[in-house]
């Protein structure tokens, strides 16, 4: 009995026990194939073309680099980019805002709901197919405003900053609307109720109880709908004026890989692209530790 | 619940209903406009067109080779169904049963995918696959489309294995299942009506995803909304309601499977992904 007790004590537990203790045994293995693949094709090819775009086709390492930011055609579009997503997506949430907080108190909110998902869902091609019809000159929306003698000439809605602008509102608003309101309900009312026990009117319930506690939510909900806003194509292309005010960085790095095949200098835009999305979804997410962090949604959930 | 009765609050509400009903009025017209003109003869400066005509299904049909395009995208949307189903709901089950060191690395691993927007990752995804000859070809074109559909069957499912009791699996185990039989006859049963719910989700967005499919896609590899995007952008060439008559295909095939899906999941699911967290 001693005897064959000592070589266990002497070598201790199995490799395959003192890894299962760790949490790896045959189970966690299920987890290789999906993060194999996710190495092969994704992080591979962000570090592949991180390396490209330190290799252009002629100059020093940083060619390509110094390339966009001399070329006021390429470094433009930066600025384009910023000056189409940022107004866009703050509109979104200072619209969603106020309508969460309105269906939040409805009963049925299913319809609604679904018919907000369908633009997400059609996709930014056929919403740009369908608005290049409706805000055209003949459309229907410059047709009724003309009915009520609102406009006497068309307005020049598609093909222009604007038309850019009405399809990221239109895709948009229902994404930023849908996180906003998932965030919303998580808030256990009856902070409200309190509030409003002691008199507090529903802005002061706003400003003073849902404000601080939604910020994190809110900062989230920016983040996610800015950076759809800000790698916008199709309806970049298709509605707006690719060539001017709306020449946008993911049509740059498009143009720079499909056009010219350069890819060391596509990767190059694409990571500026990452880079600008990073600096300022950090950004944002930075300024999250401001605000209140902690239990929000009643034990009731 | 507190209902505000004095004239302000419900003038507030009636402004924030107006301009609910605004957006779903326009996006009903958008839609409207595009199916109306499938259907028109002819459809210039007057509120509806001169005539009614189905001609345009026809010609679409013909002109775009859309018997050859939706073979092609159910060919896809099937493959990248099964294989971020299986590599999904494998990943997930481990994630959801085991704590292991750098479980939260993977966790990010995963995360960045949905977190990032496709035309980011696809540019240097788009460049490994030209120089790997699978750019242009049926499973580049697959490929590129798992990159952000498995991390999504992933995100999905770990809470909803996570609710199931780790006691009967145990159970299952004392009695002598291997990891195998454990799958198919405990947990796929039981896992059935979230695993649905996840695929049909990424079929849904798999037939919408457009941008890595365009830069990865070939001639014979596009999928509808691929060619619906060349549609549009050459157009000109084509008559307007043939386009519209393309878009309206498109828009019955991607509705069909929403509705399917919107009976198994919540809307809000499309958009937020996994289960919401509380705010943090």
């Amino acid at each position: 009995m001693h005897q064959a007790l000592v070589p266990t004590i002497i070598h201790g537990p199995s490799l395959r026990q003192r890894l299962a203790a760790r949490g790896f045994d045959s189970v966690t293995l299920l987890v290789l194939p999906a993060a194999i693949f996710s190495l092969c094709l994704f992080v591979y090819p962000f570090a592949f073309g991180l390396v490209l775009s330190f290799e252009p086709k002629s100059g020093g390492w940083l060619a390509n680099y110094e390339r966009f930011f001399a070329d006021s055609f390429l470094y433009e579009t930066i600025a384009k980019t910023l000056w189409l997503a940022v107004p866009v997506t703050l509109l979104n949430l200072v619209l969603a805002v106020p309508v969460a907080f309105r269906v939040r108190l409805m009963r049925h909110q299913r319809l609604l709901t679904t018919i907000l998902v369908l633009p997400i869902t059609l996709g930014t091609v056929l919403v740009a197919e369908g608005l290049l019809n409706y805000l055209g000159p003949q459309g229907w929306l410059n047709r009724t405003l003309m009915t009520f003698g609102l406009i006497s000439q068309p307005l020049k809605l598609v093909h222009n900053y604007w038309g850019v602008f009405a399809s990221l509102v239109i895709t948009g608003f229902p994404f930023t609307f849908l996180l906003t309101l998932s965030y919303v309900t998580g808030i256990d009312p009856a902070l409200e109720q309190a509030a409003a026990t002691l008199g507090a009117s529903a802005s002061q319930r706003f400003r003073h109880i849902y404000l601080p506690l939604l910020m994190p939510g809110f900062a989230i909900t920016f983040c996610l709908s800015f950076v759809q806003a800000f790698s916008v194509f199709p309806s970049a292309v298709l509605l707006g004026a690719p060539a001017g005010p709306t020449r946008v960085i993911s049509i740059a790095a498009y143009q720079a890989a499909f056009e010219e095949y350069d890819y060391s200098m596509a990767s190059a835009i694409a990571m500026i692209m990452g880079f600008v999305q990073l600096a300022i979804v950090v950004g944002v997410l930075a300024s999250r530790g401001l605000f209140y962090r902690g239990p929000a949604s009643g034990a009731k959930g | 619940m507190i209902r505000d009765t004095t004239l302000g609050a419900k003038l507030w509400a009636a402004a924030i209903w107006a301009l609910v009903g605004f957006f779903v009025l326009n996006l009903f017209a958008m839609i409207g406009t595009v199916v109306t003109s499938s259907f028109a003869t002819r459809w210039l400066g007057t509120w509806l067109p001169i005539g009614w005509t189905t001609r345009w299904y026809d010609s679409a049909w013909s002109e775009f080779q859309l018997g050859d395009v939706l073979i092609v995208t159910f060919q896809v949307v099937g493959a990248v169904v099964l294989i971020s189903g299986v590599l999904g709901v494998t990943a997930a089950y481990a994630l959801a049963r085991r704590d292991f060191p750098g479980k939260r690395l993977l966790v990010l691993l995963f995360l960045l995918p949905l977190l990032i927007p496709p035309i980011t990752f696809g540019i240097p995804l788009a460049t490994v696959l030209y120089r790997t000859g699978l750019a242009g070809t049926f499973w580049g074109v697959v490929a590129a489309n798992l990159v952000p559909t498995v991390p999504f069957v992933i995100l999905v499912m770990i809470p909803f294995i996570e609710q199931i009791d780790p006691k009967i699996e145990a159970a299952a185990r004392v009695f002598g299942a291997n990891t195998f039989k454990l799958f198919v006859h405990v947990l796929m049963p039981l896992l059935l009506p979230g695993i649905l719910a996840a695929l049909l989700l990424v079929l849904v967005r798999t037939i919408a995803m457009f941008e890595l499919t365009f830069l990865v896609a070939g001639p014979t590899s596009q999928t509808l909304v691929v060619a619906l995007y060349y549609a549009v952008f050459a157009a000109g060439v084509r008559a307007v309601q043939s386009i519209d008559a393309m878009a309206v295909i498109y828009m019955v095939t991607t509705l069909i499977w929403l509705i399917i899906a919107l009976r198994f999941v919540n809307p809000t699911q499309i958009v937020t992904r996994a289960k919401q967290q509380p705010a943090h």
